[in-house]
């Protein structure tokens, strides 16, 4: 999944990286799995407001899991490399790279430096360097989180609810919108249809967000959430309606 | 039959309570000794069943409020009936349960079948008589505790004082009295003023059993707080503050996640409290606030598949802990229908499975083993066999006996001591 070569670990057993690889590898291994948790961790956010009754516990330790990666960012100096950087289309990698995370299986023989984006990767621009989408793709998704968190409590009425979604949402969305129409058809042109399914792509990443991704864990039984997934999405066809709008324009 | 979420023994130890996510309550009753079933005695059979909580809807908010029952708590008993409390994200309702073993006959207004007589066919009075009936247990409503929590309640408490119990949600703590339904008392109310600022949720609350004044209430940060009733009406001023300095080398993302406290329990005695977190249950001495007194690592093996039980969601689950009736042992459950108990003096911990194939009736469990290593022994299972769907959340143990109620999804089992 990583770098060629290198055995994957889960995340908190870095310490535990046994001289397989350099220890110049080691370091962006654990920024990209740092990144691939805080999108994770985003996306169960997401997910989580999308539910019809969140458990508020669950989610404000997903939050201050979020900030304190965001914190830890901040003081490594990545997140203020972000923020000098344009985003480009670095908005939706932010919601695909979750998918990245939750495979479960990788084929080794991939030999690029990036991990795969599986079905959503066929017309994308993915031979980019991984490092650089990542760096500024921290930024939208950062964003992102504060709007969350301010939205996410409060649960009073349900037209705020959608409000406040379509709020969080809007802001994921909102670099597409500032693009040049040029820009934004060149974005648009090399990225499959299938992408804008919002539906299928989250709820793909949902289904895969089930199964372990680390190596030793491949008999992982996930338990499977069949009703949040139907709950999912029928308020992600709502979400449909907007992205066909974004499209359009 | 539907996923139990929760079990209590009552006092004596005579009833055992459970409550599942279709919102019934099975009532089951300890089987008396007899001289011709003497091996009947510590057999538990169902005594009473019924609908405590109905799914309802919140117009305003459009959500559903889920019938599951999250807690019951049996009230002492004071007279022929038993009383319980139980309740729901929203509700707590207390139910009278009685038996019926005697019917009335001659009345004089209505015939046996319970149609009215006719006036002019009354031509004497008669006192009507008690006759045999079967057994009947039957369970009524008593009072409905309801619109006092915006947030999921997640425990109630029954006061030493058997007249007052507390309510907890995820951010605010109510009093009641058991004879009043309209209102209650706000004990204490961590919601900031902005909602944005939230960083902590209240996960369990329990008075203490013995100081009607005291109770303690557990955070997701992995804090105790203690307070005292007597001090101000509104306890957000802790007493006590029981929290233990994080270990710097074990740090990581997850390490406020596994640090939040599933549940908490006092040692019948008074003088511990037990709280679970997602890898250990700790015992603390209430005088003492910087540390725990005892820790037990339940599946220590875990840690370092962190990232994975993050991404499934394991990692939030509640798992409860219970004393045994003299606090000499503590019980908690795991995965794979695994359970736990330790023994406090000697340090001796035992792993057992709750499942069909191992429990037998009148069977002894075998000790299960988990292999942490790379060399498997025979019976011993690895880590990544492990069934993370077959969870033990929920324990009980009988207040005076070794006899243990283990909840594992959809089943219970009920273990015991081995007699000879």
């Amino acid at each position: 999944m990583f770098v060629r070569g290198l055995k994957r670990k889960c995340f908190d057993g870095e310490e535990d990286i046994e001289g397989t690889l350099a220890g110049i590898k080691a370091i962006p291994s654990y920024n990209l799995q740092r990144q691939s948790l805080l999108d994770m961790s985003l996306v169960k956010l997401q997910l989580c407001h999308m539910l019809v009754e969140p458990n508020l516990c669950r989610s404000v330790l997903i939050a201050n899991t979020v900030r304190q990666i965001q914190e830890e960012m901040t003081q490594d100096g990545t997140w203020q490399m972000i923020n000098t950087q344009s985003t480009g289309q670095a908005s939706l990698d932010r919601l695909v790279s979750t998918d990245i995370l939750c495979r479960s299986s990788r084929d080794p023989a991939e030999g690029k430096h990036v991990p795969g984006y599986g079905t959503f990767s066929k017309d994308f621009e993915s031979d980019q360097a991984q490092d650089s989408s990542e760096t500024m793709s921290t930024a939208s998704s950062v964003q992102a989180p504060r709007n969350l968190q301010s939205n996410m409590w409060e649960m009073e009425t349900p037209q705020e609810n959608k409000g406040n979604f379509q709020k969080s949402l809007d802001q994921i969305f909102e670099t597409l919108e500032n693009k040049s129409p040029n820009s934004v058809e060149d974005l648009f042109s090399e990225v499959d249809n299938s992408y804008y399914d919002l539906d299928t792509m989250l709820t793909g990443m949902m289904s895969n967000t089930k199964m372990g991704h680390c190596d030793s864990l491949e008999t992982f039984s996930s338990p499977t959430n069949t009703a949040s997934n139907s709950n999912c999405k029928s308020d992600l066809n709502d979400l449909d309606h907007i992205v066909e709008i974004l499209v359009e324009s | 039959a539907d996923i139990i979420s929760t079990v209590e023994f009552n006092y004596t130890g005579d009833l055992l309570a459970t409550g599942d996510k279709g919102g019934r309550v099975v009532i089951f009753q300890r089987e008396q000794e007899t001289k011709s079933r003497p091996l009947s005695r510590g057999e538990y059979n169902v005594y009473s069943t019924f609908q405590s909580h109905e799914p309802e809807f919140d117009y305003l908010k459009s959500l559903e409020i889920e019938e599951k029952i999250n807690k019951i708590r049996w009230l002492p008993q004071q007279n022929a009936a038993h009383f319980l409390l139980s309740t729901n994200d929203k509700t707590i309702k207390l139910w009278k349960i009685s038996e019926r073993d005697k019917r009335a006959e001659g009345y004089n207004l209505k015939d046996e079948d319970g149609r009215l007589r006719e006036p002019f066919r009354i031509t004497e009075l008669r006192v009507p008589t008690l006759k045999p009936m079967d057994l009947m247990v039957e369970a009524s409503p008593r009072r409905t505790f309801a619109n006092a929590h915006t947030y999921h309640i997640n425990s109630i408490s029954v006061n030493s004082d058997y007249a007052t119990y507390l309510s907890a949600d995820d951010l605010r703590i109510n009093l009641w009295h058991l004879e009043v339904t309209n209102r209650s008392f706000n004990i204490v109310d961590i919601k900031p003023a902005n909602m944005e600022e939230l960083m902590e949720v209240i996960t369990a609350a329990e008075f203490h059993p013995h100081q009607c004044n005291t109770f303690v209430y557990s955070s997701s940060k992995g804090t105790i707080r203690l307070c005292d009733m007597r001090s101000s009406a509104l306890c957000d001023q802790h007493s006590k503050f029981f929290e233990e300095p994080e270990d710097p080398s074990s740090r990581s993302f997850f390490s406020e996640i596994i640090s939040s406290i599933s549940d908490v329990k006092f040692s019948h005695s008074g003088r511990y409290m037990m709280t679970r977190d997602y890898l250990s249950v700790k015992v603390w001495d209430l005088n003492m606030e910087n540390r725990p007194v005892e820790t037990y690592q339940v599946h220590e093996y875990l840690r370092s598949k962190l990232c994975s039980l993050y991404e499934n969601d394991c990692i939030f689950d509640k798992f409860e802990c219970c004393w045994n009736g003299p606090d000499s042992t503590i019980m908690t459950g795991s995965y794979n229908n695994f359970f736990r108990t330790f023994e406090r003096n000697t340090h001796r911990d035992i792993t057992l499975e709750a499942s069909r194939e191992s429990s037998r009736p009148r069977a002894i469990l075998k000790p299960r083993k988990v292999c942490t290593t790379g060399k498997r022994k025979k019976d011993e299972i690895s880590v990544d066999s492990l069934d993370f769907n077959k969870k033990i959340l929920h324990t009980a143990w009988h207040p005076s006996e070794n006899i243990i109620a283990v909840a594992a999804t959809n089943n219970l089992y009920l273990f015991q001591e081995k007699i000879n």
